[in-house]
């Protein structure tokens, strides 16, 4: 058992247990979504018990989608905010990429990346909820013009591709940068982890740990 | 689907439909509107044959009723008042309803396989049956004419009466007209009635008489006489060029298979980065054994603002 102090608390029981009601609303939303989106992926309406169903239960999962994204977004949009260092990470994309760590500079509880897929999911979720809502038959269809439902359509197929690019990029980075799926499993990361990765936030966790361990 | 071996175009489908026949003649259906005397006796044949029972609505001050196509009005008589150039008042009437697109707007947006398809005579059917109820046909189509059933959320609109016409009657509009106003053969044939149509409107006076059989949806399978056909939109609203709008086709053209090709690309990358570089693997814990490594000394407990370098707050 590592001693308490290694670890690092990153969320709560709260933002985890949002995190993941989020993932299997997300997940159902695209592959019910995808079915509509292409005859090639139409078998995935049976991921919604059929499509007719998929069709009823997809828009009022993406409003359940909204709300816990709303919920997160609120807080943690202070920490998306370009910060310290982050323009010179950007620059070093090369050596993200090559996993050359140790020549990147120290960064907050986000690095760009992580900030990007922040900034590129609230602007696609708020498109797919306008879209959606302009959309979403029989209850609201009927009271908006036809050509601007076709132009919701064109958006919210766009939208829900740039959010499913965007996830695909959020899941395989969590793969990638080992110790990070624990810090939503179960909350923490390593001291380790933290000085690595985020340098300046486990700068700032650290000295708040040192002022609670105070006598 | 009584007449699905000369089905030819099939909603959601990529692959080729049936083509084994090829022999099959285009059927059309032709409102002389300048012949129309607003009777409604077809809306009625329509409601009779399809066995459709509509509210009874109410009356908005003019003869349209009801007011609007529904789920089970599949056609409606609209009427205009035009006030021509030198003070004349001329009272349009045209039978509305599906016009059995050559290249269907609704076919094109419908994501259910086999909810809508084609047939080889020229004839677009609704499957009910596999209809999921999503409006897409709505969207797709440039003359606003399916409708969702209330009752049952799927969508509805006329058939031609692809049922009497397989079975080698006209439909029951067509059986019912009192004036002759619609006719119902082959395209071939419709078309030579029309030109003569034409013809003879244009020796009463009507310089403008044509047929209206738009070029933009590849021409239709029903079509009109107008005796204003450079104005169509004289007739309630008869779209003067109508083709499947641009952001239909943007939104299920090309970028459909694209997005979704991005879509495994990236993913795919992902899979190859990840067996190129390799992941980040878990710093060591040993990185403790610096515990200033980041410039202070972790270890130390007392508060010490001074020699703390400052982070920022993010
Ligand atoms: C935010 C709330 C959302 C609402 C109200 C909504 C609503 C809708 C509606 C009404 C449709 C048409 C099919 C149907 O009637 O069920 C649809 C299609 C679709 N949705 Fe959503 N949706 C939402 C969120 C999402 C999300 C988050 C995704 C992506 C993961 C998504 C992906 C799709 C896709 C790909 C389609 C098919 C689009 C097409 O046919 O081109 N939706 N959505
Ligand atoms: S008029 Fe509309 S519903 Fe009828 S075939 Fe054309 S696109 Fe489809
Ligand atoms: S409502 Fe029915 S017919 Fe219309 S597009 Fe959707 S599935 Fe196809």
């Amino acid at each position: 058992m590592k001693r308490s102090q290694d670890r690092l608390v990153r969320y709560s029981p709260l933002d985890r247990a949002n995190h993941w009601t989020m993932v299997i609303a997300f997940v159902l939303l695209a592959l019910s979504g995808l079915a509509f989106f292409h005859p090639a992926f139409f078998f995935l309406s049976h991921s919604l018990g059929g499509p007719v169903w998929a069709r009823i239960l997809h828009p009022f999962l993406g409003l359940l989608l909204v709300l816990l994204f709303v919920a997160m977004a609120v807080r943690h949009v202070s920490r998306n905010l370009l910060g310290e260092n982050d323009v010179q990470w950007m620059r070093q994309i090369g050596d993200v990429l090559d996993n050359r760590d140790d020549k990147l500079p120290p960064i907050g509880k986000y690095n760009p990346g992580q900030k990007l897929v922040f900034w590129a999911l609230v602007v696609s979720i708020a498109a797919l909820l306008v879209s959606g809502v302009i959309m979403w038959r029989p209850w609201f269809a009927g009271y908006f013009p036809i050509p601007l439902i076709r132009l919701a359509s064109l958006v919210h197929a766009l939208a829900a591709f740039v959010a499913i690019v965007t996830i695909v990029v959020h899941v395989y980075a969590a793969l990638w940068v080992k110790g990070s799926i624990r810090s939503m499993t179960q909350g923490w990361v390593t001291r380790a982890w933290a000085r690595h990765h985020h340098g300046l936030w486990a700068r700032e966790q650290e000295e708040k740990q040192r002022r609670e361990q105070q006598p | 689907m009584i007449n699905s071996q000369n089905i030819i175009a099939r909603s959601a489908t990529t692959t080729p439909p049936p083509q084994a026949r090829s022999h099959v003649e285009e059927v059309a259906k032709l409102i002389d509107v300048s012949k129309c005397i607003g009777c409604k006796a077809c809306q009625v044949a329509c409601m009779e044959w399809n066995d459709l029972r509509d509210e009874v609505g109410e009356c908005h001050g003019t003869y349209d009723n009801p007011t609007d196509l529904t789920a089970e009005s599949w056609t409606v008589m609209r009427f205009s008042e035009h006030e021509t150039a030198d003070g004349n008042l001329e009272w349009l009437i045209r039978k509305d309803g599906c016009m059995h697109c050559a290249e269907p707007g609704c076919l094109t947006a419908c994501p259910a396989p086999g909810a809508i398809v084609q047939y080889a005579n020229g004839i677009v059917d609704f499957d009910s049956n596999h209809c999921i109820g999503c409006g897409y046909c709505i969207t797709g189509c440039p003359f606003d004419i399916p409708r969702i059933s209330p009752k049952d959320s799927k969508s509805y609109k006329c058939t031609l009466c692809s049922d009497r016409v397989n079975a080698g009657m006209e439909p029951a509009c067509v059986k019912t007209c009192p004036t002759n106003c619609i006719e119902f053969g082959t395209k071939a044939d419709m078309l030579d009635r029309a030109a003569k149509r034409v013809g003879d409107l244009k020796a009463l006076g009507f310089r403008d008489a044509g047929i209206y059989d738009p070029a933009g949806v590849g021409g239709t399978h029903v079509m009109y006489v107008l005796h204003h056909a450079n104005d169509p939109n004289r007739y309630s609203g008869l779209p003067k060029d109508p083709r499947i709008s641009p952001l239909v086709g943007a939104w299920k053209g090309v970028t459909k298979p694209i997005m979704a090709a991005i879509i495994g690309i990236t993913a795919f990358a992902g899979v190859i980065h990840y067996v190129t570089k390799g992941p980040k693997e878990e710093p060591e814990e040993s990185a403790d054994a610096d515990p200033t490594a980041l410039g202070y000394d972790a270890t130390r407990r007392r508060d010490d603002a001074d020699d703390r370098p400052h982070g920022g707050d993010r």
